[in-house]
Parts: C-alpha cells; sequence; structure tokens
C-alpha cells in the first residue's frame, strides 16, 4: 500500500544531513557547554555555531538574540509570561489574535487569572486579522501584542509587518508565533518589526525537543525557568546540545530550499484541491484561497455531513497520514477554537481534516489522495443520518 | 521497527470499516434518535418488533470510529432480544462486545444505549399495550 505522509505542520523527518550533525553530540562530544573543560568547550562551540545559524535564518541582528528552549510551546510560554513578568509596572493588558496558538492563549490566560487584562482581536472568515482592530484594541496600558505569522490550522499569513509597525510607534512589545509558517516562509525579524519571535524546527526537518525564541536586543524579558546560567541566564536548564545543533543544520538548508519547497508544495496544494473539490460535492476550503494568502502547504477541509476523526482512521487505514482539529475527546464536541472564530458552522467543523504537504511528496501521492479521500467520504456519508438524500 | 499500535482493537476495527445493520428499517415500528444530527455526533436506530421481539434493528451515525462501530454492536446485540431485554441494555455490554475501547473512547459507546432507549419509548408510546406496569423501568 503506498504510504502518504500528509501532517508535516505536526512533524517532518529529520533530514539525513541533519541527523549527521547531530550524531557526535551524543556519545562522542557529550560535554555540559557549561563545563570548563574541553569536552565542555566543544559542546559550547556547537551551540554558537547553531546560535549563529538560526540567526541568519531569521534575519536576527545577532546571535544572542536567539534563546534556545525546548520546544515552540515553552518559547511561547517564555514570551509571554516573560514580556508581562518584565513589563508589569508599564501595564497589565495584552492584545492577542483570537486565534492564536493554544500556547499563547493558555498563557494568557494564565496571567489572566493573576490580575492582567487581554483582548481578543477577531479574525474576518479567512481567518485574517485587521490591522486597523488591534490598533483600536491598544491602550496605554497594553504591554504586549501577539499575532501569528500563520495560523497552524487554516494557514491564514497575518499582516505581522504592518502590526509591527503599529506596536513599535506606541513602544509596546511583538510578538510573532511563526511556528506554522517558518521553514516554508520567508520569516523576517528585523523587518517585521518583531520584539519576540519563535519557531521550532521539528516541522521543518529538524528534530522534536527544541524550540527558538528570538529576543530583540531592546526587548524586556524574564526568565520564567529558574537555575543556572544557560542562555545568558534567560532560560536555566541544560541545553539539549544535540537538538539544537540539529536547529541550526536544519534552519541553514530551509533557508537554501525555502523558494523550492514552496514552489513545489504550492504546486502540489493547488493540485489537491483543485482534484478533491471536483471529485467531492459539498466540501468547503476553511481559510485563504490557495495562493499569496495561504500557507502554500497546507490545505484544511470540512466534508459537510461527516466527522473528521473517522476520516482519519479510514485515511490512515489507506496509508494516508493526516490531521483533524476535531475532536470527540470531550461531550459536546469541541470545535476549534479557529474554526469557531471563523464564524465556520459546527456541522462543517465536524468534519474537519488537514492536510499539510512536504517537501517528498510527489504527484504521484496527490492523485493517490484524490483517489482515495473522495471514497472515503463517501463511505462515512452513505453511514450519516445528515446525509439522506444528499448527493455524494 | 516495531509495527505501528492500533488506536482500536481488531473487533472495533472491524465493525467501524464493515458497520453491520446500515440504514433505515422499512416502516419500521420504532425509531429512536441520539445525538445531535446537524452538528455533532448522532445515531439513529430503527427497529422491527414482532411478538415483543426486536426481529430487525438498523441504524445510520455520525461520529468517530467508536462511535460508528459502537452503533454497529448495539444493533448487532439487540436484535432477537425480548423489549423487557432490550430495556435492561446498557452500553457497558456494546463496550465488553467490542472488547473494550479506549478510555476517551467509553462515553462515545453512550449514543447506542440512548437511541435503544428513545425507539423504545418511540414503540411504548405507539403501542401503549405493550408496557405493561412494571415494565416502565426508565434508566
Amino acid at each position: 500500500m503506498r504510504q502518504v505522509y500528509l501532517d508535516h505542520q505536526s512533524a517532518t523527518p529529520v533530514l539525513p544531513e541533519v541527523l549527521e550533525a547531530m550524531k557526535p553530540f551524543f556519545a562522542e562530544a557529550y560535554g555540559n557547554p557549561s563545563s570548563l573543560h574541553r569536552h565542555g568547550l566543544l559542546a559550547r562551540d556547537a551551540l554558537a555555531r547553531a546560535r549563529a545559524q538560526v540567526a541568519a535564518f531569521i534575519n536576527a541582528e545577532s546571535p544572542e538574540e536567539i534563546i534556545f528552549t525546548s520546544d515552540g510551546t515553552e518559547a511561547s510560554n517564555l514570551a509571554v509570561k516573560g514580556t508581562a513578568a518584565a513589563c508589569q509596572r508599564d501595564g497589565n493588558h495584552i492584545v492577542i489574535s483570537a486565534t492564536e496558538h493554544p500556547a499563547v492563549i493558555a498563557s494568557v490566560e494564565f496571567l489572566e487569572a493573576r490580575g492582567f487584562a487581554c483582548t481578543r482581536v477577531p479574525v474576518d472568515a479567512q481567518g485574517m486579522v485587521r490591522p486597523a482592530d488591534i490598533r483600536s484594541a491598544l491602550t496605554d496600558k497594553t504591554i504586549l501584542v501577539c499575532v501569528h505569522h500563520v495560523n497552524h490550522e487554516i494557514g491564514a499569513i497575518e499582516p505581522v509587518r504592518e502590526i509591527g509597525a503599529l506596536a513599535r510607534e506606541r513602544g509596546i512589545a511583538f510578538y510573532v508565533d511563526a511556528e506554522a509558517g517558518a521553514g516554508w516562509l520567508p520569516v523576517d525579524a528585523r523587518d517585521w518589526g518583531a520584539s519576540l519571535l519563535s519557531f521550532s524546527p521539528h516541522r521543518f526537518y529538524g528534530p522534536k525537543g527544541v524550540g527558538v525564541l528570538y529576543q530583540n536586543r531592546r526587548a524586556r524579558l524574564a526568565a520564567i525557568l529558574h537555575g543556572g546560567e544557560q542562555e545568558d541566564g534567560r532560560r536555566a536548564g541544560v541545553e539539549n546540545v544535540p537538538a539544537i545543533v540539529g536547529a541550526g543544520v536544519a534552519a541553514e538548508i530551509a533557508g537554501r530550499e525555502m523558494e523550492q519547497r514552496r514552489a513545489h508544495c504550492a504546486r502540489l496544494q493547488r493540485r489537491l484541491w483543485d482534484g478533491l473539490r471536483a471529485k467531492i460535492p459539498r466540501l468547503k476550503l476553511n481559510g485563504p484561497e490557495p495562493g499569496p494568502g495561504r500557507h502554500p502547504a497546507t490545505l484544511n477541509i470540512s466534508a459537510e455531513f461527516i466527522e473528521g476523526e473517522a476520516q482519519l482512521l479510514l485515511c490512515d487505514m489507506h496509508g494516508i497520514a493526516v490531521a483533524s482539529g476535531s475532536s470527540c475527546a470531550s461531550r459536546p464536541r469541541k470545535i476549534s477554537h479557529v474554526l469557531a472564530a471563523i464564524g465556520l458552522d459546527p456541522a462543517l467543523a465536524r468534519g474537519n481534516i488537514i492536510m499539510s504537504l512536504g517537501r517528498d511528496n510527489t504527484e504521484e501521492d496527490v492523485d493517490y489522495v484524490i483517489e482515495t479521500f473522495p471514497k472515503i467520504v463517501a463511505k462515512l456519508r452513505a453511514l450519516s443520518p445528515a446525509c439522506e438524500g444528499q448527493p455524494g | 521497527m516495531r509495527p505501528a499500535p492500533a488506536l482500536y482493537n481488531a473487533t472495533v476495527l472491524d465493525h467501524f470499516l464493515n458497520p453491520r445493520n446500515v440504514g433505515d428499517v422499512p416502516e419500521a415500528e420504532a425509531l429512536g434518535q441520539a445525538g445531535e444530527p446537524n452538528c455533532g455526533d448522532a445515531m439513529r436506530l430503527s427497529l422491527r418488533i414482532q411478538d415483543g421481539r426486536i426481529v430487525d434493528a438498523r441504524f445510520r451515525a455520525v461520529g468517530c470510529g467508536a462511535a460508528i462501530a459502537s452503533s454497529s454492536m448495539a444493533t448487532e446485540l439487540i436484535k432477537g432480544r425480548t423489549l423487557e431485554q432490550a430495556r435492561q441494555f446498557s452500553n457497558q455490554e456494546i463496550v465488553a462486545a467490542l472488547g473494550g475501547l479506549p478510555p476517551a473512547k467509553i462515553q462515545c459507546s453512550v449514543l447506542a444505549g440512548q437511541a435503544l432507549r428513545a425507539a423504545l419509548e418511540d414503540y411504548e408510546k405507539r403501542h401503549p399495550a405493550a408496557s405493561a406496569p412494571g415494565r416502565r423501568g426508565r434508566k
């Protein structure tokens, strides 16, 4: 059976070059970067190289602006809680978009329970934040604006540059969660006017267990993990040296291959969406149309009358790995906050499937999905009490 | 590498992939619905009842793998039961017959029990004589 992996937004295979670069740092160059002997210095040198690679990848001014964390979630927690702690004398108000990643939303909720206030700025039906809405949400108590670069579920690319300019004008810190887009679209911390920016390499052929937080040299940030002086006192805890080395190499390769990856995935994305919508009646694309407003590798679709996990399971049986933003782990069924924010009908939200392409997917992969997925939808629709007398 | 572990056991997968008794009993004596057909998970159950016994049961369902497999298994379990036996039916029977469900998915088997109760109530409404006193113990 053909295996088609279409869940690159969850994880990607580590590239052979990345893995090779990581290998020596497990059993040979195993020193602790804080140690002063040769083993430690070797590890420290590797960290410095990775820091420079990552800084170049996002156009940071200096490698010192890079903080390595354990993953993207920790980076988001540090950005939000660390800014709140450092800036609490200036104000207690935070502005976020309604469709931020749960790591940002939950961090803000943690702060709300401790005296901070938050304005959640709504998005339009495509998931786009309007800079004017951000502007009108700002108060003289606002200390932080959080808007992600690309939405993790529906692929909407946000106007982060305009929002960055607004925040800078008012002297307010601006945090960009660049998790979903990094590695697939150019990320430019300086051009966007980001005070803080985060991403994790496991989404673009690097390892899990490492995240990156960019902190502009003028941005104030308090540590939230306390202990040693690692990462210049900004993140205590022994560095995950192999993963950090892998992050550096993955970033360097992504920078080099960016345009090629983007164009390849965008072509397959187009083919996939055109093929599926021609074969499946009552299928909706969530988020912007493929094109400049959308992540080049993701499709978020909803087939009416059926449910997400059942589709996912049948896809898996046919060798196709996809994700669903819909979950029945809680009852009543929990609709993703992103799909709720774009005003998607719950009947469509329950049937939500996310397909994310990668550099190794081929036209044959896509054609197999176009052949197979409509059959899966038809099989489940034939069972559905909601679907009687409906086509498909 | 080890083979990937499965989300569901072979029985659950079999009932999900090859659900039994799909559809609607024509001119059913009893119809029961549970859940939210227009926005959430839902099951519809139709029964043929002869001489106080369920002789046919068919379902339609929208929901996750566990919900569909549970609905399918429920129709298999209740066929041939008397109304009295059907009133005693609980979703734990479904879970047991399926050889277990992941803990987070136990709740997905509840729909089938609810749909059956709704169908039995529908039958009683249509045939008040069939529900003799003492048989009306509601769960």
